[in-house]
């Protein structure tokens, strides 16, 4: 691209891991993008325009694409722009890579809402932990060893799964519920370490200090959430 | 293994009804691979289905080589990536590709969820009333999405079309649980569901919405809300 105006622009909300997971692919890319930062309370027209469907973010703009969805956005920056592939080469481990970041954003969501802004004292709360230990557990296993889901450098699935990584640490300590530890998932805490402290994946995370605020100012939204989505 | 050499090493556990297993036998077909078609009881699940998706315990599952491959887009996907020199389902441009991922998740996370919802919870409850609205939302945005294309990919059949015609089946069942008019909500979805039909890898792997209508009663029965 000769132009120093960027072709590409990403629509999105400070401290979303769905618009981090857009940033990094495009960062990992050398991609040069303009950030437009919209609202989340109060949507942007631009954001309306190009994503009517969902209405959300991230929204990857590129000339006169609009790509909507998080996973999706990373398939196709990893097919338009050169530079390291994002998912592995084999068509075997590629669709292990689909798979797994399929089951990070099917399996994470609830059970782990639920642990951590659960009360104490309900009934419930202990099942959803299990369960979210359990997956957390399938996911320690799929690491085997290795320093990232995509080998020695962060891939698709690191990507995929990054609000696990410096997310969950922060939800932790706002709701008091610890689920991850050394003991029970070292190889899931390494990898975690790693993914935030690589020199690409930590121009685009949001500082912690400032989603630990975010967090603890919506702690009661959240909790009254979860007990009214309980029978869903 | 003489079967295994003779279906290009892939066998599919599927189960007749399920649109996610009619997605990969439309996608297998329209690729002209043959494999072994290995029907699954989901309610005695087999050692095999056990062993192949031990995350989900669910079908569809690829098997190719006895490696397992699970989430039906992800099987088409990967059809597309093994077996290259077979015609392609998604199409080249990244941009076209982008496209169809996204309206192939669209329809599983609009459509069949709230599918789900509307035998699953008690008719005329609030849940279902609101499943209703939100099913009707849905086929009017996929019929748009569709408009004047003789298909959802465009000019020809493709990825998209397999992701979503075996829910065309479903139709007429979303109607009568949803109380509204299939033809006046998505008429354009009905004459292209009609359109695929046509075709051989449609016609042998998805069954007549009538059919359908009464898998749908045996599910409400068994594990609708009372």
């Amino acid at each position: 691209m000769a132009t120093d105006v960027p072709a590409v622009k990403l629509i999105g909300w400070y401290g979303s891991p769905y618009v981090h997971r857009a940033e990094v692919a495009l960062r990992l890319k050398g991609v040069p993008y303009e950030f437009i930062r919209d609202d989340p309370i109060n949507k942007s027209e631009l954001l309306l325009q190009h994503n009517p469907i969902h209405k959300k973010v991230p929204v990857l703009l590129h000339g006169d694409r609009t790509i909507c969805e998080s996973l999706v956005i990373l398939e196709y920056v990893d097919e338009t722009f050169d530079g390291p592939p994002l998912l592995p080469v084999d068509p075997y481990e590629r669709a292990m890579a689909r798979f797994w970041a399929h089951f990070i954003d099917q399996k994470f969501a609830r059970p782990f809402w639920m642990s951590f802004w659960m009360c104490e004292d309900d009934e419930h709360k202990e099942a959803f932990v299990k369960e979210a230990k359990g997956n957390l557990a399938i996911l320690e296993e799929q690491l085997k060893g290795r320093r990232f889901f995509g080998g020695d450098a962060v891939g698709f699935l690191d990507v995929a799964a990054c609000g696990l990584a410096h997310w969950l640490g922060v939800i932790e300590e706002v709701s008091g519920v610890t689920l991850v530890n050394g003991d029970e998932f070292p190889a899931f805490c390494k990898w975690a370490k790693a993914y935030v402290n690589d020199d690409t994946v930590k121009q685009s995370l949001p500082d912690r200090d400032e989603l630990l605020a975010f967090f603890s100012g919506n702690k009661e939204i959240y909790m009254a959430l979860a007990r009214a989505t309980l029978h869903k | 293994m003489a079967v295994e050499k003779n279906n290009n090493g892939l066998q599919l556990l599927g189960f007749w009804v399920s649109p996610f297993a009619q997605r990969c036998h439309i996608a297998l077909a329209e690729k002209g691979l043959s494999y072994e078609s290995l029907e699954q009881d989901l309610s005695n699940k087999s050692e095999l289905l056990l062993r192949a998706n031990p995350v989900h315990k669910k079908i569809p599952v690829l098997l190719h080589g006895g490696r397992p491959i699970c989430e039906s887009l992800v099987i088409l996907q990967y059809l597309d990536e093994a077996f290259p020199e077979a015609s392609a389902l998604l199409p080249s441009d990244p941009g076209a590709r982008a496209h169809a991922r996204f309206w192939a998740g669209f329809v599983d996370t609009k459509v069949f969820e709230c599918g789900v919802r509307l035998w699953k919870r008690k008719a005329g409850s609030e849940p279902q009333v609101q499943a209703r609205k939100e099913m009707v939302e849905a086929l009017r945005t996929l019929d748009a999405e569709l408009g004047d294309k003789p298909f959802l990919a465009g000019e020809a059949f493709g990825f998209v079309d397999v992701a979503v015609v075996p829910f065309a089946a479903w139709l007429v069942s979303y109607g009568r649980l949803g109380e509204f008019d299939v033809e006046e909500v998505c008429p354009r979805l009905v004459a292209w569901a009609e359109r695929c039909g046509e075709r051989e890898s449609v016609a042998k792997s998805i069954h007549p919405p009538e059919k359908v209508w009464e898998f749908v009663g045996f599910l409400k029965n068994k594990l609708g809300d009372k």
